[in-house]
């Protein structure tokens, strides 16, 4: 073969992997919309917000569909998990650069690496031996949505921290360098002049994190309780979305099923609005 | 002009990387079996314009060239050129020295695989005689399986300069060879090139005004004018440092300028 | 005077406030760590390792399940690794900057990266189990982890291949290589580190998994015979044996013990050798 018969091969070739691995995700939307169009054709969307509770049925008509419990699940779990991780997130980020010795921030970094290679089904364990068992002593049952904000909030707190390490890092030294001229305390120079010029990454790891904590499923499952109902206090055992569908697709049969795959489409939805988000922000439109 | 035949002929080529313009109507004759100094200050489009005698600005995205080149006769943008063959006849030497990761012998061996040498006498052949040729055969003969990059910058340059010289080229391009190099290594590259005089076409960038008058028959002068890099002025070496036509070549080759 | 005595007390109290964020994600780590050791590692020995769960898994050992781990780890590397390196390969090397292609295939993938386990599950049992008919299996498991771990796989390579200096590339150029040589015989080798870690950090993701695999590759716990049967991953075990047999929770642990050991052991290479191979290629060239 000469020379340019096989670039030209290799060319077609790799254009092919890079369209495989780009409709991979066309695939996924395309099959989540196949399999839910039989529970959208015969309850519609709406039954999913109004109808009485959620008691589905393989027959649309049997059943009652309503998502919205496990809609304020995964809300509140994961709001309360954001608000927990990203201040300690960013405040391990700021230990990095400003607070720890040199030899100590390289360890914590590495720490903090290992915790973001934790699984989640092992800390669903965790929460399920110890944290649930610690709550129920406050406050029965135990498997709550606080349990659930806990260990939501662990599990994210490593992509949080990387992120706002990486854009703690991207601050140009001349602004540090500056506020110490001016003679600026640390906390100053954080407050002032670092935590702003940093703040599209951070923004961005808020998103990725909001990303992590609504996909999350294991750790959930395991930890709070999986009673749908809206809850009404921290307590109250709780079922996501993500939860709802590990529980149910073991049985679920016709319009439950496809029941089930609707709420992954919701879940598919969330998710693209946040990367186009993160996409905004990273392109510098929302200014720093 | 020069009596020899011109192996390079340009003929009004502009080069734009995206919308700046770095090359404007150039028109050059490289005279064949000569040293042509291209000289001229940083940011001139020098190396640009040798990227265009072997199409390397093909390798750089948004470059668009106008205009024609001959390579020994033939334009080289011509549809359906033969790139590599185009590219084995022109050797080019870069700046920094660029040797592959790989073992020395390898890095002679594997461009010569790929143009079909495969015959494993031949190869010892053509590598010893290269190496041969830049001075190194000596230096590195028992331990051809040696990393290149543990070679020293000026060892480098010449097993660089050994690996276009395998492929027999008939042209070479060269982009300031010595001035990544220490003076010690850089004179010996320096001495290397000159001895190339005849049996190469030899176009070489150079900021050394000393070197230029050196090794080269000839010398050309670029400059940046207000639509990018322009040829001012082309002749033989001595004409243009002792009596430039041109007065910004005066200016220039006198050090008031550039 | 007194601004500054405040400014001073910010500064402090600011001071603590970090120390002690740093000092609690340090400790809740330990404590997770310390409990799994408390209850785990007394299990653990050459007999867990290699026998077969009994009991519903309240006794015996882990080896089945392993081996079936090990199983859909291999069939996501064998399809991952191929199609993440050709992708990586044209995003780095024969993408123009502003091409529709590699901008449309980018975004793509970072809405992949983005996308739930469980969705993936989802995906995957309609998709692998149910439309090509491959049922609840190894294989259905593998390759929808195979459809989740490439977007960090080709990240990693791609990363690799943008770490290899440009005069490789323009000295192979101009000796009239073609691309294909060049890549095969230059920037393959140059950038395998990339790929390396791209596929450590992969098989890792792959290890950590659960929810996808609920639906793909099923709960089956005996010795696999073919790609085809159904079989239980390691994540999927711990999630078992915690939430569906009561009195699994020592297994469990035992179980997550070993699958963190392995994951620190995987992700811990990963990030040692990025350190040294990324940045020592960077540094040589």
């Amino acid at each position: 073969m000469s020379h340019s018969t096989k670039d030209a091969l290799l060319a077609w070739v790799l254009r092919a992997c890079a369209v495989a691995a780009g409709l991979i995700v066309v695939l996924i939307v395309v099959f989540l919309c196949l399999e839910a169009a039989p529970a959208l054709r015969n309850a519609g969307w709406a039954r999913f917000f109004t109808d009485p509770s959620w008691h589905p049925n393989r027959r649309a008509a049997d059943g009652t569909f309503n998502l919205t419990p496990m809609l304020w699940g995964t809300f509140f779990a994961m709001t309360g998990a954001v608000l927990v991780a990203t201040p300690l997130g960013v405040l391990s980020a700021a230990f990095l650069h400003f607070y720890a010795p040199k030899g100590l921030a390289v360890y914590y970094r590495r720490l903090i690496e290992l915790l973001a290679g934790i699984p989640s089904v092992v800390y669903g364990f965790w929460g399920l031996v110890t944290l649930v068992p610690l709550i129920n002593r406050v406050h029965p049952p135990g498997a709550s949505l606080l349990a659930g904000i806990a260990i939501l909030s662990i599990m994210i707190l490593p992509t949080i921290a990387l992120m706002a390490d990486a854009a703690l890092a991207n601050v140009p030294r001349a602004y540090l360098h500056g506020a110490a001229a001016l003679g600026l305390s640390r906390w100053g120079t954080l407050r002032g002049v670092v935590l702003p010029a940093a703040r599209s990454g951070l923004f961005t790891g808020v998103i990725l994190e909001t990303g992590r904590a609504i996909g999350e499923t294991m750790a959930i499952l395991m930890v709070c309780g999986n009673v749908v109902q809206t809850p009404r206090s921290l307590f109250d055992p709780i079922r996501t979305l993500t939860a709802n569908i590990a529980l149910e697709m073991a049985y679920a049969m016709g319009d439950h099923r496809s029941a089930l795959f609707v709420s992954g489409l919701m879940l598919m939805g969330q998710i693209v609005l946040l990367v186009a988000a993160a996409e905004y922000i990273g392109r510098g439109r929302v200014h720093g | 002009m020069s009596d020899a035949p011109a192996y390079l002929k340009t003929e009004a080529l502009s080069l734009r990387y995206g919308g700046k313009q770095a090359l404007e109507e150039i028109a050059l004759e490289v005279p064949r079996g000569e040293i042509t100094a291209l000289i001229g200050p940083s940011g001139c489009g020098k190396t640009s314009l040798l990227s265009c005698l072997n199409r390397l600005t093909d390798l750089v995205p948004g470059a668009r060239v106008t205009g024609r080149v001959w390579v020994g006769g033939k334009d080289i943008f011509a549809p359906g050129t033969d790139l590599p063959a185009l590219r084995r006849r022109i050797g080019m030497i870069f700046q920094r020295p660029n040797p592959f990761p790989l073992s020395i012998r390898r890095n002679l061996e594997l461009p010569l695989r790929e143009h079909g040498i495969a015959e494993r006498a031949r190869l010892d052949e053509t590598v010893e005689k290269a190496l041969r040729d830049v001075g190194l055969w000596d230096e590195v003969k028992d331990r051809l399986h040696a990393p290149a990059l543990r070679l020293s910058g000026g060892q480098q340059q010449r097993l660089c300069l050994a690996r276009a010289l395998a492929l027999e080229p008939e042209a070479l391009l060269m982009d300031e060879p010595c001035s990544a190099l220490d003076p010690l290594a850089g004179g010996v590259v320096e001495d290397l090139i000159a001895s190339l005089r005849g049996r190469y076409t030899i176009l070489i960038v150079t900021h050394n005004l000393a070197q230029a008058r050196r090794i080269a028959g000839r010398a050309a002068l670029l400059w940046w004018k207000e639509h990018g890099g322009r040829l001012i002025e082309e002749g033989p070496t001595r004409q243009i440092f002792e009596a430039p036509r041109d007065e910004l070549t005066a200016a220039y080759v006198q050090g008031r300028r550039g | 005077m007194a601004d500054a005595r405040a400014a001073r007390a910010a500064d402090a109290a600011a001071a603590a406030l970090v120390w002690s964020s740093a000092v609690l994600v340090t400790g809740v780590f330990a404590w997770v760590l310390f409990d799994l050791v408390r209850l785990g590692a007394g299990q653990i020995d050459w007999a867990f390792l290699t026998g077969e769960p009994e009991d519903f898994g309240r006794g015996g050992g882990i080896g089945t399940i392993l081996v079936s781990t090990g199983l859909i780890l291999g069939v996501c590397m064998a399809v991952a690794a191929p199609l993440g390196l050709g992708t990586a390969v044209l995003l780095a090397e024969f993408t123009p900057d502003g091409s529709l292609l590699g901008l449309l295939v980018r975004r793509s993938l970072d809405v992949l990266a983005g996308v739930p386990s469980i969705v993936f599950g989802l995906f995957g049992n309609a998709f692998f189990c149910v439309y090509l008919g491959m049922g609840f299996s190894i294989l259905s498991g593998g390759l929808t982890s195979a459809c989740m771990v490439l977007p960090i796989l080709i990240r990693s390579t791609e990363e690799g291949f943008r770490s290899v200096p440009d005069e490789y590339r323009m000295g192979a150029a101009a000796l009239g290589m073609s691309r294909a040589a060049a890549l095969r015989h230059i920037l393959l080798p140059a950038a395998s580190p990339g790929l390396v870690v791209g596929l450590t950090l992969g098989i890792g993701r792959a290890l950590a998994e659960t929810a996808a695999l609920i639906f793909t590759s099923g709960y089956v716990a005996r010795m696999p015979e073919s790609l085809f049967d159904s079989g239980r991953a390691l994540s999927l075990h711990i999630y078992d044996l915690s939430m569906n047999v009561s009195g699994g929770d020592p297994r469990a642990c035992a179980t997550a013990l070993v699958l963190v050991a392995l994951l620190l052991a995987i992700n811990g290479s990963a990030s040692w050798m990025a350190e040294r191979w990324l940045h020592r290629k960077v540094s040589e060239a």
